[in-house]
């Protein structure tokens, strides 16, 4: 099994250096591409693996490059972005490759930016990831000395900067057009699409914004071709993914595994199946803000469009497991809160909206709550949860739990409210 | 906020104009440094208090108001004195699930006050924080800029008695 993202990374955890990741092939996607293959080849190789978006939506990074207008004539600045904001609860995987192997990073930044031809390039990070940061710039520093970034790249005429530009907090900030607010420097609240940034972004220029994963699996797909990029999924998604598992399970962490890797693998055999004592009851298939899946899933494959017709989201592919011996009301209570807290407050449904509905799950969480308190949840997860009710996706997906948990573990909530405590203490 | 006195820039030090001005120089207008701005003034001062910002509004060529909009968005900007060192423990859901809850009521035991709260000897200030992205370790917590992670009531004593 070919695990392309994860094979330089070593057992000590220390950071490959420039020197050993071009011995093993590095920035060789680079030195025959820049000023070799016309960006438009570029972008054909990347469209025909199909390539799908590592962050959360799955959007194909291919037809997102293509939006990009390529008019020779216009003199202005384009951006790529790297989404570096890694802040979804449950998700540990974009710091791996940050800290681990940086250069995977900026060697894909360096080709997605060729080819929509863009001059700066941002890494977008959060505070809290100290080692990442100082790694990252490490490596920037060191692409400069080698001629990989900065003026007439390997003496093509190209010109590539590269900044990393540190967070100053807030959840919302991983959403991408807050994330562009953030970065010219106001308060990051989301932007109304259209238009899109890939046409009006970045003041007001073409922007590109991909996760970290997205962009560091853009070198070997140019190295080895889509269709070997194809064939290391096992279903119908392309690739390997970052796939991870956090709860009650014997050996949480975070493998390189292929699309398609069925969850009952990723529980049973990378995360050594639930801790002695600890039963499965659900999961949260990709972060805090997808539905939950129960046992009855563990069979489906961790493709896009497999979960999703199963009623979630692949999200990051960042499992969190709920055990029997954790209260899903009160699991839920946490999720709620958390997304409560971060919202950036712009439309009603969710400034007003979740910290109601964190109320009311609190409320039956402490056996306060009455018999009414479910057809509330009901109504708001409907109204919250409804795409075009608000204007960004936090919303939606806050209420992605509530929903799901109303539908699989209703007897929970039912026996708190008539038992008026929490049985789980 | 009272209007701005036009020597109100000389509450910044010449390192903290020039570093602004550094960010000024690679961005389209001095508006879009605000965040940096904020971020320096903060590094040199551990907080941005209202006469800092004051100043700090007026080299950014902005208004007070505008300029605190941003301040008070973002949670690593600090617009109350913090201690020496900021306790920032996970409360997200994989950290909850792994006994967070347990965690956070020793932290708040120890330094005998609440999060939000400064200890008296302005050694720590406790604040929740955003999934850490350490959730194979979970719970975790960062002290300063150090990440702890795995962590018990009982594992916390070491911690803090390593950092005195
Ligand atoms: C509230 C919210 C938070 C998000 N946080 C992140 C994040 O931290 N990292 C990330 O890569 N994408 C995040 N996203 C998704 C981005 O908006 C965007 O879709 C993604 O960065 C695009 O990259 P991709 O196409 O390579 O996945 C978030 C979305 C929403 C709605
Ligand atoms: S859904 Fe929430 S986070 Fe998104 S724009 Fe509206 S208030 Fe802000």
């Amino acid at each position: 099994m070919e695990t392309p993202l994860t094979k330089n990374m070593r057992a000590d955890k220390s950071p490959v250096a420039l020197s050993d990741y071009m011995s093993t092939g590095g920035y060789a996607a680079v030195t025959k591409t820049i000023g070799k293959s016309s960006p438009a080849e570029v972008l054909q190789v990347v469209k025909d693996s199909n390539l799908r978006g590592r962050g959360g939506a799955g959007f194909p990074a291919g037809m997102k490059w293509s939006f990009v207008p390529m008019n020779e004539d216009d003199p202005g600045h384009k951006y790529l972005v790297a989404n570096a904001d890694e802040m979804e609860p449950g998700t540990f995987k974009d710091r791996l490759i940050m800290e681990q192997d940086p250069h995977q990073l900026i060697e894909g930044m360096i080709l997605a930016a060729y080819t929509i031809q863009a001059d700066v390039g941002y890494i977008f990070i959060r505070a809290e990831y100290h080692y990442a940061i100082r790694e990252l710039k490490k490596a920037i520093s060191a692409c400069h000395d080698k001629g990989f970034l900065g003026k007439n790249i390997l003496d093509s005429g190209y010109n590539l900067d590269i900044h990393v530009h540190v967070s100053a907090g807030r959840y919302i900030c991983g959403e991408e057009t807050a994330l562009l607010n953030s970065l010219e420097g106001k308060r990051a609240h989301p932007r109304a699409k259209p238009p899109f940034p890939q046409v009006s972004g970045l003041w007001g220029r073409p922007t590109i914004v991909n996760n970290v994963e997205s962009l560091a699996c853009v070198s070997h797909i140019v190295n080895n071709g889509a269709d070997w990029f194809k064939s290391l999924g096992i279903g119908e998604d392309s690739g390997t993914k970052l796939f991870g598992i956090s709860g009650r399970v014997k050996k949480p962490g975070t493998w390189e595994l292929p699309m398609g890797t069925p969850i009952r693998e990723l529980v049973e055999v990378h995360a050594g199946g639930m801790q002695d004592g600890y039963k499965l009851r659900g999961f949260l298939p990709g972060g805090a803000s997808t539905d939950f899946l129960t046992e009855a899933h563990l069979d489906l494959p961790m493709d896009y469009d497999v979960i999703m017709k199963a009623g979630s989201r692949m999200g990051t592919g960042q499992m969190i497991i709920l055990d029997d011996k954790t209260c899903p009301v009160a699991m839920v209570e946490n999720v709620v809160s958390f997304f409560a807290r971060e919202s950036c407050g712009f439309c009603t449904p969710c400034r007003e909206g979740l910290p109601w509905v964190e109320k009311v799950l609190h409320a039956i969480e402490v056996g306060e709550g009455v018999p009414e308190d479910l057809q509330i949840l009901e109504r708001q997860g409907r109204f919250i949860g409804a795409v075009g009710n608000t204007h960004c996706a936090l919303a939606p997906g806050a209420i992605e739990p509530l929903t799901s948990a109303l539908k699989y573990f209703r007897e929970d909530f039912e026996q708190h409210i008539r038992d008026k405590k929490c049985s789980y203490q | 906020m009272s209007a701005v006195k036009n020597d109100m820039i000389n509450v910044l030090s010449q390192q903290e104009i020039d570093a602004i001005e550094a960010e000024i120089e690679h961005l389209p207008d001095r508006k879009s440094a605000a965040i940096d701005a904020l971020k320096i003034v903060q590094k040199y001062r551990g907080w941005v208090s209202d006469d800092s910002l004051r100043a700090t509004a007026k080299l950014l060529e902005m208004s007070d108001e505008e300029l605190d909009g941003i301040a008070t968005f973002y949670s690593l900007i600090y617009r109350h004195p913090v201690g020496e060192k900021v306790v920032m423990y996970c409360d997200s859901v994989s950290c909850w699930i792994m006994g967070g809850n347990k965690v956070r009521d020793r932290l708040k035991e120890k330094l005998q006050i609440e999060p939000g709260q400064t200890t008296e000897d302005g050694k720590y200030t406790l604040l929740p924080v955003t999934c850490l992205g350490d959730c194979d370790h979970a719970p975790a917590m960062m002290v300063g800029d150090d990440l702890h992670h795995d962590l018990t009531p009982e594992s916390l004593d070491k911690i803090f008695e390593e950092d005195a």
